[in-house]
């Protein structure tokens, strides 16, 4: 409702907000924030960057949280599992190996799903095997699970059944050798976006998640398998952690300002509550080997450790992309160092 | 299955000496903020209405670019002097033609120069770059999108499966997925309408030129003669944007002639294709494959229990 008049005596009731300097707002306030002083710092630098009234430049993720964590989840713990199953098979821990078989074709199907219930045309899956993209890590990575899915599934069915034993034996070593390229495929996936958080961390990013499938496979065979049989996938385990978090550690610490969004807000939680699951089953695993309930313990734990450091990484960047200075900031550093060195943009002000 | 082969070159004329690059030259020293391109675009690309909201910003109201609107209109308010976005700069001196239009006095008139305040409207109408390397055509996994004839970037809706993936990989935030639909939708540079030899609706009904279209080449020319002649008239601040063939993208199919910072605009001001580091991303990938057999063969080492 307006409330203002305007009468022969002048406007009554104007509201306040009416002799606002115009536009003073968001483009000078951008400014003031970006035309600080050095003098006037405070200790940690506030990042200085204009924008477009706070607007994030980048269009913001459409993959949903549950679907696309989800699938990089299950496909980190098929991946892995593959690897420790062929080892398990090898050493005669028929236990080991045919939990882990199950954990592949059960994952990989669900990652799979997760894919499907995620786009935006689910009827036209099978699009992605139209071209061979190579640019494309999506691109490379079903095809990928068209060579892996069928390994999975008929180690996994052969060791149900017992059937064409030797035929097992060839799908659960292939799928232990493509296993590695499974688990950690969605790290370029991921990376390459112009997602800040994710772009950013390409280096790291699949020693993280090579580190949480690893960890999830261990976890897994810990929790499936008589701990007889499970030594194994104890030490995976905790080799896996160990990998995860210092990657992850070392990914935030080089990343710098980007890396704001694994310590702040959801994706900071997750991130959090991963590094201590993640520990807490590696303890459990060097710990528990004698016990069946804490190895189990421990072995959930660290599932539910992987899972939240792929929910953890998605809201991260979802974060990243939502904020305007995550992009603005390091491009414009970027573009004064060049300058700098004296590469001037041409037509520079 | 199909090897996918882009064309190495899409700043080099098609196979068989197919027609030039083409693209817009989008000049805002000259845009007047109708929104006749963001009008034309909605009816000739038949894109569905999308909510119609008082952003608060200015007078814009579609707030960005997305998957129902190709064209976006930027307004910046700027306490700068205006005298930086003179009209008529480089234009042939002539007299304003009177076209009877009721008249009152202009604020700040009566009271002189000194009185009035500095003040500056920037406007922009952004569009998808069509870049030179297009991270969205790049990481496509269904070559959904592709390069057309023209050097542009454009999506086939009937192959599309909306994985979503072009959207975060645009550096530009220009591609999204439209809600209830699924698939992705960004500007087409009106392939259809070049195929017929008609220059792109939005450019079509630009009233000040603002939107050029035209041969890549020949528009890149006309930009650095305007920057010019900008710059001769005092508006240091004019800078061209994406014109560059060495920037991150190689250059982009629609470039742009700004008054402030690109960041102002809501434009980011180094934008790198994310696939140029895609090699790199392969090899550190392939390292961690690795390390995780070697992990997982150490674990069966050891004490069997
Ligand atoms: S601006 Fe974005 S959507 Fe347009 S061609 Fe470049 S990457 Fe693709
Ligand atoms: S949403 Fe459509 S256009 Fe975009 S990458 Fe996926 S298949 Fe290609």
């Amino acid at each position: 409702m307006n409330t203002s008049d305007v009468t022969k005596q002048g406007v009554r009731g104007a509201r306040p907000g009416r002799e606002a300097v115009t536009g003073s707002a968001a483009v000078a306030g951008g400014d003031r924030r970006g035309r600080r002083r050095r003098g006037e710092r405070a200790v940690v630098p506030e990042a200085e960057f204009r924008s477009y009234y706070g607007k994030p430049i980048l269009n913001q993720i459409v993959w949903q949280a549950p679907d696309i964590a989800g699938y990089l989840f299950l496909g980190g713990l098929a991946g892995a599992s593959s690897t420790l199953a062929a080892g398990a098979e090898l050493t005669g821990r028929p236990a080991l190996a045919r939990a882990l078989k199950y954990t592949a074709l059960g994952g990989i199907s669900g990652s799979l799903a997760a894919l499907v219930h995620d786009l935006g045309r689910p009827a036209r899956f099978l699009n992605m095997l139209r071209v061979f993209r190579p640019t494309s890590p999506m691109s490379v990575g079903s095809w990928l699970l068209v060579g892996y899915g069928p390994l999975a599934g008929a180690a996994a069915v052969t060791g149900a059944t017992g059937l064409f034993p030797r035929i097992g034996r060839a799908a659960t070593l292939g799928a232990g050798l493509a296993g590695p390229a499974v688990a950690c495929y969605t790290a370029p996936l991921v990376c390459d976006t112009a997602v800040p958080s994710w772009h950013e961390g390409y280096r790291e990013m699949p020693f993280v998640f090579v580190g949480s499938a690893a960890a999830a496979a261990g976890g897994m065979g810990m929790l499936a398998a008589p701990v007889e049989q499970a030594a194994p996938a104890r030490r995976t385990a905790v080799i896996g952690s160990v990998l995860e978090t210092a990657a992850a550690t070392y990914m935030e610490r080089r990343m710098g300002m980007v890396a704001e969004p694994y310590r702040q807000g959801r994706g900071g939680a997750l991130m959090r509550v991963a590094k201590a699951l993640t520990l807490a089953g590696a303890a459990g695993a060097l710990l528990g080997h004698r016990s069946r309930a804490l190895s189990a313990a421990s072995g959930a734990a660290l599932l539910a450790g992987s899972a939240c450091t792929r929910f953890g990484v998605f809201w991260a960047g979802v974060q990243s992309a939502g904020e305007p200075k995550y992009t603005v900031v390091p491009q414009r550093r970027r573009l004064e160092k060049r300058r700098a060195d004296g590469h001037g943009e041409p037509g520079g002000s | 299955m199909a090897i996918d082969e882009q064309p190495a070159d899409p700043t080099a004329a098609g196979p068989g000496g197919g027609p030039p690059r083409m693209g817009f030259f989008t000049d805002t020293s000259v845009c007047i903020g109708c929104k006749a391109c963001e009008v034309a675009c909605k009816e000739w690309n038949m894109i569905p209405e999308d909510g119609l909201d008082f952003t608060g910003m200015s007078f814009d109201n579609s707030g960005g670019l997305g998957a129902d609107t190709w064209r976006h209109v930027a307004f910046i308010e700027q306490r700068a002097p205006l005298g930086f976005q003179e009209t008529g700069v480089g234009r042939p001196e002539r007299e304003p033609v009177d076209l009877g239009m009721p008249s009152f006095e202009r604020p700040g008139d009566s009271t002189g120069a000194d009185e009035r305040g500095d003040f500056r409207w920037l406007m922009s109408s952004d569009v998808c770059k069509h870049c030179t390397s297009a991270a969205c055509l790049d990481v496509c996994p269904t070559g959904s999108l592709f390069r057309t004839e023209y050097g542009t970037v454009v999506v086939q809706e009937d192959i599309c499966n909306g994985c979503g993936y072009c959207v975060p990989a645009c550096p530009y935030g220009v591609i999204d997925q439209r809600k209830g639909d699924g698939r992705a939708w960004k500007c087409t540079l009106c392939y259809d309408r070049l195929g017929d030899g008609l220059e792109p609706a939005c450019s079509k009904a630009c009233p000040t030129d603002s939107i050029q279209f035209g041969d890549l080449d020949e528009l890149r020319q006309r930009a650095d003669e305007r920057l010019g002649t900008l710059h001769e008239a005092g508006v240091s601040s004019a800078r061209l944007y994406g014109e560059d063939p060495d920037d991150g993208v190689d250059g982009t199919g629609a470039f742009f002639l700004l008054l402030d910072e690109p960041e102002v605009y809501g434009l980011p001001p180094d934008p790198v294709v994310t696939t140029r580091d895609l090699p790199s991303m392969w090899t550190y990938a392939g390292a961690a494959a690795l390390t995780l057999l070697a992990g997982v063969g150490a674990a069966f080492f050891g004490r069997r229990r």
